[in-house]
């Protein structure tokens, strides 16, 4: 099971760095969505599977095994973190193509310009 | 070339208590060197005997370094130079600077380089040495660059900065390797375990580099270029710069490893080569200078030549030679300098052409260059014609080479000699010539300092035993590290040295008399060269912004893609790195057994994955999206995480809700944005690469045994404790309570970011609308 569920974290993963590696920014964020997924998987696949009893203390029943309560802590605060990300995420996709009326990531030059003439030539001159 | 400003003072009403804090401070300054150099005197006695002052204490224990000061005859000549000088500097500079604003600022940067020179000459940790070596460096960019609002002046000290400071690095590479071939980080002690073996290829790294750090502070060919530059510091600070501070760190250097070095070949070789071709090179650089402060700069780096010659060498007579010639040029070099510096402020101008006959009008002035002149030119009964003799004495009784030393001795003396006649015939006799201001003689704070000088340097010249006597050759003792006997005599008999001398003077004033034909041919060959180092320095500059340029170029390219493509091949290179290495691939024994309804649900779970991938619909795409998280909450159901798995559904349909109303605002989907069929392949490789390598690193994880410690904890004191009988969310409440709180900020940080960003636009639209309702 444990070896089915790498594959499914290898084909999550590849899944989203492909559509990662495209240029449209809407593909971008569903990518982040899928990424989100496949590292809290990793964190509870990670912990160790076994199909137990809840993390659940029961007084009645002292010596039941329970399933790792630690990667669960871990991966609920994840889940919550990753949230806000997305959220923030789609806010600044919807800004950004408000502003550039575009999706095309590699034509959102505002940060970083193409290097024009003018930067390059003003290197070119000697040194006074 | 341009003149120090020193008429411009301010003239800002609020400026006049830093007038007087100058004053003081400068006062300050020349007490406490003074104070400094009183207690150097008292010591001459015990370090001539053969004793050493040792001071140390623990600094940093884990690497071993310690504030470690060692004082032995070559760090007590040397600590009397800076604080003897500093005296004079400090009542120069206060009277050079009266009512002028920036003299506070000046005066402690001076305090700082001297306190900075004074720990280079008396640190014993080389590892201190370094720390000092460099603060000299810091603190002399400050001085050289101080008319910050000259471009040369901030180009000159730039340079200076970069040399020596590139040097800097070096020397600490070399002394740390010295350091640890001798196994001990104390100069002290790797001068007294004698000679390095260098056929070990980490002592001879060690003698490079360390030569290196000496030669770029000490101006040595090639790096020497910088110090005719930084002479567009003010005239106090170049006198102080050149006589007895900064470029003398590189000497004094030479001379403490003189013991771990001095008996090798290829020491005496460099050392003879490069101070003989450096002092030539100089002398003829000094001769035909048009500006006076510029041939003093370049007689020094002849002098720092003619230093680094004599320590080539661990003749006894050779290194008595140096160290005489150290005090020699620290006399006549700082009182020329002064001089210049007050004949400057007489007259307004530096430019030789335009001075002439000053005697009259600038008469003390007048006599300290006489005195300082002869000293400088070696005549008799200077204390320069001591040093010159030694100089001769000291070339001829070395073994190897005696005749191209001597050569180059003389050669370089004789150019001396005209320098000094230039300066001080050219300046100060003749027919007076109109000079910008009327000539006057400089303040008594400004004439006084140089004066002591060039007295000094006559008694010393008559009484040379009795006043250097002892400290010289305490020095000569240090720097052999061991028992020296020399006697320091004005006359030494018709010999070799006295012929040679009369030979020099000669020569010089021959050299003096055709000085117009000797400009010309100068000028003629500096004409031929194909480039200057100094023009070098520019070119260097410019080809280094332009590689700068040029990687930025390749590695900034502002492509998100670009940025992506470069992280995921850094995680499948440096994680398929880490997996091949890997031996343990064994698999657990106790495996979560093959289960129907979860193997249904990965399966749906990775064709949506790849409905996603391909999909051109974006509603299509955002119902694959949802699939997969259900399918990972009910992964998680299954594997007993049930609060994850509430948490999983709740935030999911939340995300579906919100990437529908977001999407419904962006444009469609194109068909392909994987530029062309390349690029899709190579990224097709990459994202299985990826995944590939993310899988198997989780399989590694997950198949190593857990260590369920913690995890036992949590359990066993879930209830007793924090009174909670579901541990997993005991822990985010209770046990990691603050971690929680800091998530949540996360999400009201989140939050608030996105009320923010929408409500910008919202007020934008309202803004647009109000506009078009009117």
């Amino acid at each position: 099971m444990t070896a089915l569920l790498c594959l499914l974290i290898a084909v999550l993963t590849a899944t989203s760095v492909w559509l990662m590696l495209s240029r449209s920014l809407v593909r971008f964020l569903f990518a982040l969505v899928l990424v989100s997924n496949v590292a809290n998987l990793v964190i509870f696949v990670g912990g160790g599977l076994e199909p137990l009893a809840p993390a659940l203390v029961d007084t009645a029943q002292p010596d039941l095994v329970m399933a790792n309560p630690l990667p669960q802590a871990l991966v609920l605060t994840a889940i919550v973190i990753g949230f806000g990300l997305v959220a923030f995420m789609l806010v600044l996709a919807l800004s950004s193509w408000k502003v550039f009326r575009t999706v095309d990531i590699d034509q959102m030059r505002f940060a970083e310009p193409e290097p024009d003439e003018a930067t390059t030539s003003q290197l070119e001159e000697p040194r006074a | 070339m341009a003149t120090d400003n020193v008429a411009q003072a301010s003239h800002n009403p609020e400026s006049k208590s830093s007038r007087t804090l100058g004053a003081l401070l400068a006062w300050c300054m020349a007490i406490a060197c003074a104070a400094v150099f009183a207690w150097g005197l008292t010591l001459i006695g015990t370090i001539a005997a053969g004793d050493a002052l040792k001071v140390s204490v623990p600094w940093v224990p884990a690497f071993n370094v310690e504030f470690a000061f060692h004082i032995d005859g070559l760090a007590l000549l040397f600590l009397l130079l800076v604080t003897g000088i500093g005296t004079l500097i400090g009542v120069y500079t206060g009277a050079y600077f009266r009512g002028d604003a920036r003299l506070p600022r000046l005066i402690l940067m001076l305090m700082a380089f001297t306190a900075a020179m004074l720990g280079v000459v008396l640190a014993d940790d080389v590892v201190l040495l370094f720390i000092f070596w460099e603060l000299t460096t810091v603190t002399s960019f400050l001085l050289v660059g101080f008319d910050r609002e000259k471009a040369s002046a901030r180009r000159a000290a730039l340079q200076a900065l970069w040399i020596t400071a590139a040097g800097g690095l070096l020397l600490l590479i070399g002394l740390l390797l010295l350091a640890d071939v001798t196994d001990t980080r104390l100069l002290s002690e790797i001068i007294a375990a004698g000679t390095v073996d260098i056929g070990n290829p980490q002592a001879a790294w060690a003698l490079a580099l360390v030569l290196c750090g000496a030669f770029t502070k000490s101006a040595q060919m090639p790096f020497h270029f910088w110090l005719p530059g930084a002479m567009s510091a003010p005239t106090p600070v170049s006198a102080f710069l050149h006589s007895a501070t900064m470029v003398k760190a590189g000497i004094y250097l030479l001379a403490r490893v003189q013991p771990a070095f001095g008996e090798h070949d290829v020491w005496f070789y460099t050392l003879t080569c490069v101070g003989a071709v450096t002092a030539v090179w100089a002398s003829m650089m000094a001769l035909r200078q048009q500006d006076a402060k510029l041939m003093l700069a370049w007689t020094t780096v002849m002098a720092l030549g003619i230093l680094t010659l004599f320590l080539g060498s661990n003749e006894r007579i050779a290194v008595l030679a140096a160290m005489t010639f150290l005090v020699v040029h620290a006399f006549y070099k700082c009182a020329m300098f002064l001089v210049i510096g007050n004949v400057d402020h007489g007259t307004g101008t530096r430019q030789l052409d335009r001075l002439g006959g000053l005697f009259k009008a600038l008469p003390v002035t007048g006599t300290v260059a006489l005195a300082a002149g002869f000293s400088m030119a070696g005549f008799p009964p200077f204390l320069g014609f001591i040093g010159k003799e030694l100089k001769y004495e000291g070339a001829l009784a070395i073994a190897e080479e005696p005749l191209l030393i001597a050569m180059a001795a003389l050669a370089a003396n004789a150019m001396m000699v005209a320098v000094a006649l230039t300066l001080v015939r050219g300046v100060f006799f003749g027919g007076q010539v109109n000079s910008p201001r009327q000539p006057h003689e400089a303040p008594m704070g400004m004439w006084f300092p140089p004066l002591v000088l060039a007295v000094g340097g006559l008694v010393a010249g008559i009484f040379p035993e009795h006043l250097l006597g002892g400290l010289v050759q305490a020095a000569t003792s240090g720097v052999l590290a061991k028992e020296t006997e020399v006697k320091l005599a004005l006359w030494h008999g018709v010999n070799l040295p006295l012929m040679m001398s009369v030979l020099t003077v000669i020569l010089g004033v021959l050299l003096h008399v055709n000085r117009v034909r000797v400009h010309g041919l100068l000028d003629r060959l500096v004409a031929t060269l194909p480039f200057t180092l100094d023009m070098g320095w520019d070119r260097f500059l410019h080809a280094l912004d332009r590689v700068a340029a040029a990687v930025v170029k390749r590695i900034q390219t502002g492509r998100l893609g670009h940025y992506l493509m470069v992280t995921f091949v850094t995680v499948v290179v440096a994680g398929g790195a880490a997996l091949a290495t890997t031996q343990t691939w064994s698999a657990q024994s106790q495996q979560a057994a093959l289960t129907p309804v979860v193997v249904t649900i990965v399966l749906l779970m990775m064709y949506a994955a790849l409905v996603t991938a391909v999909s051109e619909s974006r509603m299509l795409s955002i119902g694959a999206l949802g699939l997969v998280g259900a399918g990972a909450a009910l992964v998680y159901f299954w594997y007993g995480a049930i609060d994850v798995a509430i948490t999983q559904l709740l935030v999911e349909t939340l995300f579906v809700v919100l990437i529908a109303a977001v999407l419904s605002k962006l444009p469609r989907l194109s068909g392909d944005d994987h530029t062309n069929r390349r690029t899709r392949i190579w990224h097709g490789a990459l994202a299985m690469c990826t995944g590939a390598v993310i899988g198997l690193a989780t399989w590694l994880v997950a198949t190593r045994s857990t260590d369920h410690a913690v995890a036992r904890f949590y359990e066993s004191a879930s209830l007793p404790e924090a009174y909670g009988a579901n541990v997993v969310n005991v822990i985010l409440v209770d046990f990691r309570a603050l971690d929680t709180l800091g998530e949540v900020a996360v999400v009201v940080t989140a939050a608030l970011a996105v009320v923010a960003v929408l409500s910008r636009f919202n007020q934008k639209r309202d803004v647009e609308n109000a506009g078009e309702g009117a």
